[in-house]
């Protein structure tokens, strides 16, 4: 009840606008603190791997991506319910506005792989599942992008890519299982598993920092669109009227 | 009652349909024709060597059929929601999935069961192993009717779109990889006498569970598309 009645307060543009401008400084000096402690731990302070020497230090920027990849695309699944459901205007907003952040995440994922798996894995890709998978995410989000931008009614673009946003979300159990289903050369969860990470403390903690600014990151840019969204919306309202007096 | 009511419906729809697509003739013949000539652009891209050919016809047949049964989508709701027959349609007593469910079995018997039929001359011109023969018709037909399916989403999300068939390309190749890959694994496996089975149980896992969820996905695509 109480989850209802604050999704429908927020709902009030004017309302939200108000709230985020009082939250957008904190989360950016929290981005910025936690960027700034994350990339000193994962470059400088945390120790290089035995097999890997320096390269490891690729994984800090590599697996939170990934994992915000997922983050950004659950979100999307999850306004986009919300917007076919109960015709939720915001949630159209922050579904538009997270698709490109998300896009930003997942392209930054393959790049970084592909820098990752140059010196590990002897190439700069293969097309094993986990990369595969991935890759089919990356066009989800363009496809998205593209759907919402391709009709004059923007309220008909947001309910289509609404639609897309949910089909799509049955690529995330593939790309999360994939490394357990498929025999692939892509090495298999070692953070979120049964049994407790199987990672080292030193390297744990500089990647639990980052993980965590990427999603500070990822609120702040997102807070930055929807108040851009809501301010453009409410500027052609304005043009709007003002020609049809 | 009510559900030989909408099995009526959806037979009528789907005759509506075949009879259409008959009397126009050309759309079938027309993406048979694509098909061909899609593989056979092969043999001038790598070469004539017969060993080449015979390694990458299983997987190039696949891909060609996946962009054949892709050119005829645009057309699925596109005709019907122009003349505003998809809001009669809509207005009838029955679910709007199960008049999607009728346009994807008719999208299927027009442009899948070609591509099956031709898909054995193809694999003889690209030198196939005899072996693939059997795998490569029941792979795809099982693929195909799922590629229908995945498809009949997109031609829904189009309808009213700013150059649509580009966007549907777009929207639908990204979901028709799992299909291509298990069809490709499949005709692989055989030529190489491993065993197929589990291939086509997962292409079968595949068309099953896109059964009931791709006609809900594009019945809800279809509705905001008229309102």
């Amino acid at each position: 009840m109480a989850q209802g009645w604050n999704l429908h307060y927020l709902a009030n543009p004017a309302r939200f606008l108000r709230l985020s401008n009082r939250i957008e400084p904190w989360v950016a000096g929290l981005t910025v603190i936690l960027l700034g402690g994350g990339l000193y731990l994962s470059l400088l302070a945390s120790p290089k791997d035995y097999q890997q020497s320096e390269a490891v230090r690729i994984m800090y920027i590599h697996v939170p991506s990934a994992w915000m990849a997922l983050f950004c695309y659950s979100s999307l699944a999850i306004t986009s319910a919300f917007s076919l459901i109960w015709r939720h205007p915001l949630a159209d907003i922050i579904g538009k506005s997270t698709a490109p952040i998300g896009a930003c995440f997942t392209f930054l994922t393959l790049v970084t792989g592909s820098l990752w798996g140059k010196p590990m894995w002897g190439t700069w890709w293969v097309w094993d599942a986990r990369l595969t998978s991935v890759l089919i995410l990356f066009f989800l989000y363009l496809g998205y992008i593209a759907l919402y931008n391709a009709f004059d009614d923007i309220s008909r673009g947001a309910r289509a890519a609404a639609v897309l946003g949910l089909v799509g979300a049955v690529n995330l159990p593939i790309i999360k299982f994939s490394v357990d289903w498929w025999n692939t050369l892509h090495q298999p969860a070692s953070v979120i598993k049964l049994g407790g990470p199987a990672i080292h403390p030193s390297m744990l903690w500089p990647l639990a920092l980052m993980a965590l600014a990427f999603t500070a990151y990822y609120v702040w840019v997102l807070l930055l669109r929807v108040r851009g969204e809501l301010i453009s919306r409410r500027i052609s309202t304005i043009r709007h009227r003002q020609t049809h007096g | 009652m009510a559900g030989h009511g909408s099995m009526s419906r959806l037979i009528l729809i789907l005759r509506r349909d075949l009879r259409q697509a008959l009397r126009q003739g050309t759309d079938s013949m027309t993406v048979v024709i694509f098909f061909v000539i899609a593989v056979a652009l092969f043999p001038f891209g790598v070469g004539p060597e017969l060993d080449i050919l015979a390694r990458i016809g299983g997987g190039v047949i696949w891909v060609a059929a996946l962009l054949a049964a892709m050119l005829s989508l645009e057309r699925l709701f596109q005709a019907d929601f122009e003349d505003g027959s998809l809001e009669l349609l809509s207005l009838e007593p029955v679910a709007l999935e199960t008049m999607v469910l009728a346009k994807v079995l008719g999208h299927w018997l027009t442009t899948g069961v070609p591509l099956v039929i031709a898909s054995p001359f193809l694999a003889m011109m690209m030198n196939m192993h005899a072996d693939g023969y059997a795998p490569l018709l029941l792979a795809l037909a099982l693929g195909t009717p799922t590629l229908s399916l995945i498809g009949a989403v997109g031609a829904a999300l189009i309808l009213g779109a700013r150059r649509g068939g580009v966007l549907l390309s777009l929207l639908v190749l990204p979901l028709y990889i799992p299909v291509l890959i298990f069809g490709v694994a499949a005709v692989d496996a055989a030529i190489s006498s491993f065993p197929t089975h589990s291939y086509l149980m997962i292409l079968a896992a595949i068309l099953l569970a896109s059964l009931p969820l791709c006609p809900w996905a594009a019945a809800a695509a279809l509705r905001h598309s008229m309102e």
